[in-house]
């Protein structure tokens, strides 16, 4: 249904007149322009379009328009504060925890919806909070120090 | 090595399944003689195949100011040659590594290149580089020595920058020297390369020059490309390969607002300006197919395969068969399978065309910039310097990228409409039209003298392909044949199939490593201590030797009931040896990888950091095919359309990985990016023989499979 909904994406208010059922993750990436945030399945199975609404990570592909009204949307491209990286980016780019860095931005995300819940997880935790994202290169073996660093660095501040 | 020798081998050692006739060998090599047709061999004769040039302009640019470009027509896929390549030119020119520009894949201002596969960048491309980074230094130091009259002896290079030793000032950077244009002159003989001694960024460990890109988001993919007016498109597909369409009703779909369709003859296309506004107008048609009946599936796949082999290839061979089996104390006569699988990479091949008039401009996700341009340029009638073809990064490719036909829609979409479009798969198109690694069958007979010398080696791959499937060990009557199959034919295989990371081997390297541990099985001998005995090679043996070492191998016979595991492997050049640990839930069949120790010798190691990375997402990929990926079809039909049945590894599976490089700088570099995979599934199937007494040769080795296997005893 065409109607007019208000949100706030990485911290500026958006008011887009469109047809609310459409998906997110189409909305982000055409309309606004953030192709931070991948298609990967289309079916939520890979977690390649996770995005944050109110701090919890959403796969963008499942979520259409309507459910973000009134809410705060935050991309890949909307977690640096001050032009400072995130210690997550700072993190994976110490750890070389990405390749080909398609999976990455909805890593990263995942990640911080993740530590926002459990700040001080160990290894084990970090796997089963991140075990529905996808990635094929294999850079697993790297993602988990890094969420474990970045946790140390925040000490649960975001 | 010449650049013809490396095409040769291209196609002969990584494709060695592919069924070459001429036009093929054009089509996919070349961007210009794909315009001349098969009968027309003195043609063919007079052309040299493209190559790599010999101007080292074409590889690099000294820009204003300390910018340094390095041209490639080397893609960015996840491997890391964006930043290994960078360090190669970087160290011989003596320049910062900070400095140095890449400019990927762009088929108007990079040298020409075969493409991105077989782990050739840093065993063929980087030569070249290197060799272009040295003329162009040597050529600044006599440019240097004329504008500062002092001595090219007596001249030293710091990032760029060129003063007399004993002065250290005025200095003259490369910019000064060049002033922005071509470098004309040329040294009289070839400059020579750094000694690894004279290392100052190569062999050291790099974290990934594209690191900050990607993890902002800010990375360009070709999916990020927008253009102005740009639609996005959507194919109608049929349900099953070989399918033929009967008839189609568009009616709906022509009442959709905005949505244009474009046909022509069964290519059937919407376009709207929202990919998912597309994808609803596609599912308002209606079409009716004819599905083919061939009966084929996934089950009984392998005996197609069998029957409609072509005549053997003899691969390797020495000695006599017969010979050798009499002094066999005990033989064994296995078969192993394996199933299709896909690449799978989370980006899906995408592209995007825009069409000016006579000329083209392509973005594609293609491991083949100039072969796409090549296809491309056939599809729309045009010369191929018409076309240009730019690769942004690819979200992963493994060898399905090599093969663009979303390149070649696009163009089609694009020149129908009049408008630039996108297209990108959906997954269930990327699990239809991708090129899956071959079902393949491999048969061995083989067999040991009292003392557990392995006396014959009678081996035969069906459908797989030859690489990786000469055994290494010394045996002293053996014989390697390699029988093909035709693709996508009554008689073929019933979809498109290709390279998939370490192509051959993977399949090769599971019957043969399976097949010597049964050897070591049946000889009462420790699986590490079977192999050592029967590998002369030392290069062999100080790889194995290092993993069992690092893993802390106490030799033992086998089953032990450790689960423990080890397999040898040679690909691209590069010498394997893995130790797996292993725990099966005997129940349920299912497999928990505890721990992977993996040792290889890969000659001269650009950036080790890259390296390491490299192998540990060739130990995490290989535990997929190893273990669950396998696509399940009848008909033509694919019923593995997403990662809800199609189970590649997640962070669950994730096992403790150790990674040893042998430190062999003084060789030659060999191939870093497919090796360390290629053990994979014999390491595992080795590793569950050693905790439950029972072996599966069957990939992949799931928890049914072990189930039945257990039942069996």
């Amino acid at each position: 249904m065409e109607e007019t909904i208000q949100f706030k994406l990485n911290g500026k208010s958006v008011t887009l007149t469109a047809d609310s059922d459409r998906m997110l993750l189409w909305i982000l990436r055409t309309d606004q322009g953030l192709t931070g945030t991948k298609y990967g399945c289309g079916e939520g199975y890979c977690g390649a379009c996770t995005v944050l609404v109110n701090d919890e990570a959403v796969r963008s592909c499942q979520t259409p328009l309507k459910d973000v009204r009134g809410k705060e949307v935050v991309t890949i491209e909307g977690i640096e504060k001050n032009e400072t990286l995130h210690p997550l980016q700072k993190a994976f780019m110490k750890h070389d925890a990405l390749q080909c860095g398609y999976c990455t931005p909805g890593m990263i995300l995942n990640a911080y919806s993740f530590l926002r819940k459990n700040p001080k997880p160990t290894a084990s935790e970090i796997i089963q909070g991140m075990d529905d994202n996808l990635c094929r290169c294999g850079a697993h073996n790297r993602i988990i120090p890094a969420i474990e660093e970045a946790a140390k660095e925040m000490e649960g501040g975001f | 090595m010449n650049n013809d020798d490396y095409l040769e081998l291209d196609f002969t050692d990584n494709i060695p399944d592919f069924q070459i006739n001429r036009r093929d060998f054009l089509k996919l090599t070349s961007g210009v003689l794909i315009l001349f047709t098969i009968g027309d061999k003195e043609v063919f004769a007079q052309q040299t195949r493209p190559s790599l040039p010999t101007d080292f302009n074409a590889f690099l640019r000294i820009g204003e100011g300390v910018r340094f470009s390095c041209y490639t027509g080397k893609i960015e896929m996840g491997q890391g040659v964006h930043t290994s390549l960078a360090q190669m030119l970087a160290d011989e020119l003596d320049v910062s590594l900070d400095s140095v520009d890449m400019v990927m894949g762009d088929t108007d201002l990079c040298p020409w290149d075969a493409g991105t596969w077989g782990s050739m960048s840093t065993r063929y491309f980087g030569p070249a580089l290197r060799a272009a980074g040295a003329e162009a230094r040597q050529v600044m130091l006599q440019l240097a020595s004329e504008q500062l009259k002092t001595p090219i002896e007596q001249l030293v290079i710091e990032q760029g920058e060129v003063f007399d030793k004993t002065r250290k000032a005025p200095r003259v950077t490369y910019a000064q020297l060049t002033k922005g244009k071509k470098i004309e002159r040329h040294l009289s003989q070839a400059a020579i390369k750094k000694m690894p001694s004279e290392f100052k960024i190569m062999g050291k460990p790099i974290t990934r020059r594209d690191a900050k890109e990607k993890v902002t988001g800010k990375a360009k993919y070709t999916g990020d490309i927008q253009l102005p007016g740009m639609v996005y498109a959507k194919i109608l597909r049929p349900p099953a390969h070989g399918a033929k369409l009967i008839d189609v009703d568009l009616l709906e779909v022509d009442k959709m607002k905005d949505v244009q369709v474009i046909r022509e003859r069964d290519f059937i296309a919407v376009l709207h300006k929202y990919p998912d506004v597309a994808e609803i107008a596609l599912s308002k048609i209606k079409a009716n197919y004819e599905r083919p009946q061939t009966g084929l599936d996934d089950t009984n796949i392998f005996e197609h395969l069998l029957k409609n082999a072509s005549e053997g290839k003899s691969v390797a061979k020495e000695g006599n068969l017969q010979e050798g089996e009499h002094l066999a104390a005990k033989i064994v006569d296995e078969t192993y399978l394996d199933g299709y699988k896909a690449h799978s990479p989370i980006e899906p091949h995408t592209a995007v065309a825009k069409i000016e008039g006579n000329k083209a401009t392509i973005w594609a996700s293609s491991q083949t910039p100039f072969s796409t341009r090549s296809e491309v340029a056939k599809e729309l009638g045009f010369p191929p310097e018409n076309v240009r073809v730019i690769t942004p990064f690819l979200g992963g490719g493994f060898g399905g990228k090599g093969r663009n036909p979303q390149a070649v829609e696009v163009a089609r979409c694009a020149h129908l409409s009049g408008k630039p479009v996108q297209l990108v798969w959906t997954r269930k198109e990327e699990f239809f039209n991708d090129s899956f690694r071959p079902a393949a069958i491999v048969k061995i007979r083989s067999g040991i003298t009292a003392k557990g010398d392995i006396c014959f080696w009678d081996y035969h791959v069906y459908a797989a392909g030859e690489r990786g499937a000469q055994a290494f060990y010394a045996i002293p009557n053996h014989s390697t044949v390699s029988y093909n199959l035709s693709d996508v034919s009554p008689k073929g295989h019933p979809f498109v199939t290709g390279p998939w990371r370490a192509p051959a081997n993977n399949t090769n390297t599971f019957a043969r490593e399976s097949q010597i541990d049964i050897m070591a099985v049946k000889s009462g001998m420790d699986p590490v201590e079977f192999r050592l005995q029967n590998l002369k090679n030392e290069k062999f043996r100080n790889v194995l030797k290092t993993a069992a070492e690092k893993f802390g191998w106490k030799p033992s016979k086998t089953p032990s009931g450790r689960g423990f595991g080890v397999a040898c492997g040679i690909d691209a050049g590069t010498v394997v040896a893995t130790c797996a640990e292993v725990e099966v839930e005997k129940t349920t069949g299912e497999v928990k990888v505890k721990r992977i120790v993996c040792a290889q010798d890969m000659g001269l190691v650009i950036n080790p950091e890259g390296a390491a990375m490299q192998m540990e997402g060739c130990i995490t990929m290989g535990m997929g095919y190893a273990l669950k990926e396998d696509i399940h079809f009848k008909n033509g039909e694919i019923f593995d359309v997403n990662f809800n049945t199609y189970d590649i590894p997640r962070f669950s599976w994730l096992p403790k990985i150790e990674t040893y490089i042998i430190d062999n700088k003084n060789a030659d570099p060999q191939g870093g990016g497919e090796p360390a995979i290629v053990v994979m599934g014999a390491v595992l199937a080795n590793a569950i023989y050693d905790a439950l007494g029972v072996r599966v040769f069957q990939m992949p080795m799931t928890p049914e499979r072990i189930k039945a296997a257990i039942k069996k005893g």
